[in-house]
Order: structure tokens, then C-alpha cells, then sequence
């Protein structure tokens, strides 16, 4: 077993809405990265991918409040500190996040440079010009990225190249920890495999120990991730290999998610596509007993009751169902 | 994984929507840009036809003025036989009530100031059933969103900002439902949902197709999607059609290296994504 980069424990968080009411998004979430290793999360809207990902930054601004749970980087504990201090010694270095429209959140009247150098000088605001823009070109041939992109603005870039830029500078600082919120999902597919080639190469080339990948596709996960975690109203619902996940899903809302795969492959076509029905709860009022029980086929008087908690099985995997893994795999077969 | 669908066969059936050399130019001289490039289609009745391109091949274009939203700078298209005639706004119209479409947002589709009774009411007047009475409008309206898995008792009342994506784009269907057009022009409806609004709004369009028998013409990126919807697909590049065919066919057995490409760029689970062809210097 590798060392443990990233390990998060029972990490609680809320919104607290304009009426002050608490809307638990990520309730008791727990999971580790091993160093070179991701974890794909995959999950419906509003499930709390995103807010996973925001909360595990340790830097929390209003609506978003932190209640309780440790996220340990390469064995420093960055949850309660103050986000003065998360700003300079965690973000960049520890830990970077890339959100879904990172694209668009370059200020279109900078050149490139200028981000890198904002980046760069708010861990060492000494740094040199010229030793920025070296290390800059540096890390962009590295990665194959054209330097000359360096002395453009944002608006002479395509939609693909900005993303990619976007991921270059947010990783300057060599991060243990990469967040990438749905990094590809607005682009069409060849920019897609651009964006998912440049990841990889930063985690081959060693300049990301670790990475947390977040996105509702779930072919893109398989093919991008070591481990894939499936989320549901602000819990993990299950946990296994890439493999293991896709193909013998457990937990009755991964095995609905999984239906809903398409692929440009013999035999997906002439399926019919399982969609589950229903909306997740509101997470203001969580369900008592199972958060899918209200969804689920499968559910007994006893899931809407009692809560379920994760129970590990096989390999490494864990899931959250009240009822055996053996009887669920059986249930499914004889579909 | 679950029990399939059975798939009649569509696409020998009379012509609904065809075109010959259809072109559109925007620009003049060298600035010129040809969007769509003397482009030759039949669609069948009650045939699902996806137009498959990267950003920029022209899709868009091309769905723009199969509407009639844009004129076409060269080139025909017919409609049921006979050439289209739009020249005027009560042609316009008279087209309109055969062909509709859902746009890519769902967020920008609808009237924030109506509320969705009236959203549906509209159609159901635009289909002559003006002077129904109250009662069979509400079982008219009940009847087309529980066709989308909607509940019209939850939805009475209600704005479209209320709902989510994915109900939106259900209530758009349910539109269409009422509307019961010749044919659909769906221009990416499922980007901007999440993937399991996206098996449920898929699989309401088939249902659609089979209980009305109406043509849909799907524009889309995933080529993965469009293998799994369609009966017929066109793969766009620059504006022209570099293959088309039986989604069989052409996506099992790719003859131009653009659909070769851009079945390769599609992640998938039965084989490895070679990712070793990628030029990250490409724009």
C-alpha cells in the first residue's frame, strides 16, 4: 500500500440558506487517495459532488459552513484553519481546484503570464518576473502546451486550449491534491480526451500526487480513474475499483447509474436505458432510514426506518444497503 | 442489462423532410465562411435521424434553417414532397405546426412569466382545442406530463424557473406531446443535464416517436448517444456530410477517418481509450 496523500474523516458540512435553515450537503463523507492514485466521483445533480469538492479545500465562505470531520493532505490536517492561512500555505500547494467553468474565469484583459504570476507570487511574493516566465515555459513544454499561448489573452484562445491553460497554471505549484470538478463537461469530446491526456501526464510526470475527479460521466471515469466513488444526498453510497464499480455495481442507485451508460460499442444499442425514478430528498429534512429508499426498488418498511451505515466487502469496497451483497447481485441476475 | 427495446424499421417509409444542395454563407467575399456545404438529406416518417458533429461542422446552421429561422443560400429543401414554401409569416406558421424543436438550454427556453399552465394551454389552443372545456384541458395537460413522469397537480401554478433541468426539458417534451408536430428538431437537448436525466429523457423520446409516429431529427455531439437513439445518422465535418447511413453500419463499420476519429475520442468500457494520438499543441 502506497502513502496515504489524501485522507478525509467523517467530514460534515451545511449551506445555511437566507431563511437559516441548514441544508446538509455533505453529511459523514470519509475516503483516502494512496500517492499517484485518483478517485473518480460520480453522481447525479445535486447530490453534493461539487460541494465535496468545496468543502475539501478547508477554505469555507458563506453560505457554505464547516460543522466537523479532518482533511488530512500528506499527514497535515487542514480542516479548521483560518482561510487567511488556507489561502497562503494550503491552495496552490496542497491542494488545487479546477471548477467546472474554470474557462471563463479568466480575466479577459490579462495576458497568461499575469495568472501565473498571481499564482506563483501570492505563496512568494519576492519572485522574480523572469523566473516565473521561465518556470512557466518550462512546465508548458513539459506538457506540450504551445508557449506563445503564454503572451496571449484569454479570448484569443479556443474553449479547449483555455481549459487546458486554466489546468497548466491552477498545478504551477506542483499541488499533492488536484480537485477537477467536471474539467471536460463543456467541451465537445476531442477537446474532452485533450483535457484528460494533459491530466494524466501531470500525474505520470509526477507534478500531482493525487487527483479527486468529479463528473457524471461515467465512461469518462472509468477510463480516467483508479477507484470510483458513487455519491447520493450527500453520502457515499459506494465505493470500489474502476472495474469493479462499472461492472459489478452493488448498492441499487450505482446499479441504476450504471444502466445508464452509452457508449459507441456493439449491443448498447436495442437496451433500454434504466433511469431511476424520482428526484434526490431535500437535504434540509434527510430521510430517516436510507436517503434512496424512497427511489429504490428494492426498499422494505425497515430501509425507511433505520439508517444504514457503510459496510465493507471484498476488496477495499464498502457500501450502503440494508440488505447482503449476495442477495443484491442475485436480485440483479434474475432481472 | 434490462429487457430491450423493439425497434421498428422507419426509414423506408414516404419522405417527410428532404434537401438538395442546401448551402448557407455567411460573409462576403474573402471573409466569406460556408457554414453548410451543398448538403443532400431525405428523412423518412417517423425516422430518428442524428446529425453528429464537432463544434463548428455546421449542425446548427443546418437545423436553423430546416426551420426556417435562417434562409438557406443555395439549395432546396422540401417538406413532404413538395418544395417549402416560407416566404410569408402565415406560411411561416402553417410550417411551424409541423415541425418544432427543443433547444440545447433548457434554462432559456421558457417564459419566465408564464406559468407552465399556460405554457401548456398554448398548445393545446394552438391545436384547435379552444373551445374545450376546462376539465378536458386539465386532462389533456395531466395526460402529456405524466407521458414526461411529471405530476400536472405538483406542476399547476408553478414558473419553469421552479423546476430543475431535467424536468424542464420533460416539460418541453410534454409540450411536444400535446403539439404532436410531424417532426422534431431536438438541437443537443440532453448537454446540460446529468446523465440520469439523460437515459429518462432519451428513452421519452423513443416513446414519443413510436406513439406518434413523427420524425426526429437529433443534433448531437456523442457520437456514443447518437449510436443508441437514432435509426439513421449523418456525421457532419465543415459543413458537409462525410458519411451517412445506418447508425449500425456506419458506427460499427466507420468508413471516413473523421467518424474514425471521432468515435475514437468517445471514452468507453469494453475497450482502452488510446489516448497516445493526442496533440496537445492543436488548437
Amino acid at each position: 500500500m502506497g502513502k496515504i496523500m489524501l485522507e478525509v474523516k467523517d467530514l460534515k458540512t451545511k449551506y445555511v440558506t437566507r431563511f437559516h435553515e441548514d441544508v446538509y450537503a455533505v453529511d459523514g463523507v470519509s475516503f483516502r487517495i494512496e500517492e499517484g492514485k485518483s478517485l473518480g466521483v460520480a453522481g447525479e445533480s445535486g447530490c453534493g459532488k461539487s460541494t465535496l469538492a468545496l468543502s475539501m479545500m478547508g477554505y469555507y465562505f458563506p453560505p457554505l459552513h464547516y460543522i466537523s470531520g479532518d482533511i488530512i493532505i500528506d499527514g497535515k490536517d487542514i480542516s479548521g484553519l483560518d482561510p487567511d492561512t488556507v489561502r497562503k500555505t494550503v491552495l496552490g500547494t496542497e491542494i488545487a481546484y479546477i471548477p467546472q467553468a474554470a474557462m471563463n474565469a479568466l480575466n479577459p484583459t490579462q495576458k497568461i503570464i499575469r495568472f501565473v504570476e498571481d499564482v506563483i507570487r501570492a505563496h512568494d511574493p519576492k519572485a522574480d518576473r523572469k523566473e516565473i516566465r521561465a518556470r512557466a515555459e518550462a512546465r508548458f513544454a513539459e506538457l506540450g502546451l504551445p508557449a506563445d499561448v503564454l503572451d496571449k489573452h484569454a479570448v484569443e484562445l479556443s474553449g479547449g486550449m483555455k481549459q487546458r491553460t486554466v489546468i497548466a497554471v491552477s498545478t504551477i505549484l506542483s499541488p499533492k491534491v488536484l480537485i477537477a470538478d467536471e474539467p471536460s463537461s463543456a467541451l465537445d469530446v476531442t477537446s474532452q480526451k485533450m483535457v484528460i491526456k494533459m491530466l494524466r501526464e501531470l500525474m505520470e510526470k509526477g507534478y500531482i500526487k493525487s487527483m479527486l475527479f468529479i463528473t457524471h460521466e461515467l465512461p469518462l471515469l472509468y477510463n480516467v480513474t483508479d477507484d470510483i466513488m458513487v455519491m447520493y444526498a450527500g453520502q457515499i453510497v459506494e465505493k470500489g475499483s474502476a472495474k469493479e464499480m462499472v461492472f459489478d455495481p452493488i448498492h441499487p442507485y450505482s446499479h441504476g447509474l450504471m444502466g445508464s451508460i452509452l457508449v459507441p460499442e456493439e449491443g448498447t444499442r436495442g437496451t433500454t436505458l434504466t433511469a431511476i425514478p424520482g428526484t434526490p430528498p431535500n437535504l434540509k429534512k434527510p430521510p430517516r432510514g436510507c436517503r434512496f429508499a424512497e427511489r429504490c426498488r428494492y426498499a422494505t418498511d425497515e430501509c425507511r426506518y433505520h439508517a444504514v451505515a457503510e459496510k465493507p466487502f471484498g476488496e477495499g469496497r464498502s457500501y450502503r444497503c440494508i440488505l447482503p451483497v449476495d442477495k443484491l447481485r442475485e436480485v440483479y441476475e434474475n432481472e | 442489462m434490462s429487457e430491450a427495446r423493439e425497434r421498428r424499421d422507419y426509414t423506408d417509409g414516404p419522405l417527410c423532410l428532404s434537401g438538395r444542395n442546401v448551402t448557407k454563407v455567411f460573409g462576403l467575399g474573402e471573409k466569406k465562411t460556408v457554414a453548410v456545404d451543398h448538403v443532400d438529406f431525405d428523412f423518412h416518417e417517423g425516422e430518428f435521424v442524428s446529425i453528429v458533429g464537432e463544434s463548428g461542422s455546421g449542425k446548427t446552421t443546418l437545423s436553423k434553417m430546416l426551420l426556417g429561422l435562417l434562409n438557406s443560400s443555395e439549395g432546396e429543401i422540401f417538406f413532404e414532397g413538395k418544395p417549402r414554401d416560407i416566404s410569408t409569416g402565415r406560411r411561416k406558421r402553417e410550417y411551424w405546426k409541423g415541425i418544432q424543436a427543443i433547444f440545447q438550454d433548457p434554462f432559456s427556453s421558457f417564459n419566465v412569466f408564464h406559468k407552465i399552465d399556460s405554457v401548456l394551454l398554448d398548445c393545446i389552443n394552438m391545436r384547435g382545442g379552444r373551445s374545450l372545456s376546462r376539465e378536458k384541458k386539465i386532462e389533456l395537460m395531466t395526460e402529456a406530463c405524466s407521458f414526461v413522469n411529471l405530476k400536472f397537480a405538483e406542476l399547476t401554478n408553478k414558473y419553469p424557473f421552479e423546476l430543475s433541468g431535467g424536468q424542464m426539458q420533460r416539460l418541453m417534451i410534454a409540450r411536444i406531446f400535446l403539439l404532436k408536430p410531424r417532426i422534431l428538431l431536438a438541437d443537443e437537448p440532453t448537454s446540460m443535464v446529468d446523465a440520469c436525466s439523460r437515459a429518462t429523457i432519451l428513452d421519452m423520446l423513443l416513446d414519443l416517436r413510436d406513439e406518434t409516429g413523427m420524425t426526429i431529427i437529433f443534433i448531437t455531439h456523442d457520437i456514443g448517444l447518437a449510436y443508441y437513439i437514432s435509426d439513421t445518422v449523418y456525421i457532419m465535418e465543415h459543413g458537409r456530410f462525410v458519411e451517412s447511413g445506418r447508425a449500425d453500419t456506419v458506427i460499427l463499420n466507420p468508413k471516413a477517418a473523421y467518424t474514425k476519429r471521432l468515435i475514437s475520442d468517445v471514452p468507453k468500457i469494453h475497450e482502452e481509450w488510446d489516448l497516445s494520438t493526442v496533440d496537445l499543441k492543436a488548437e
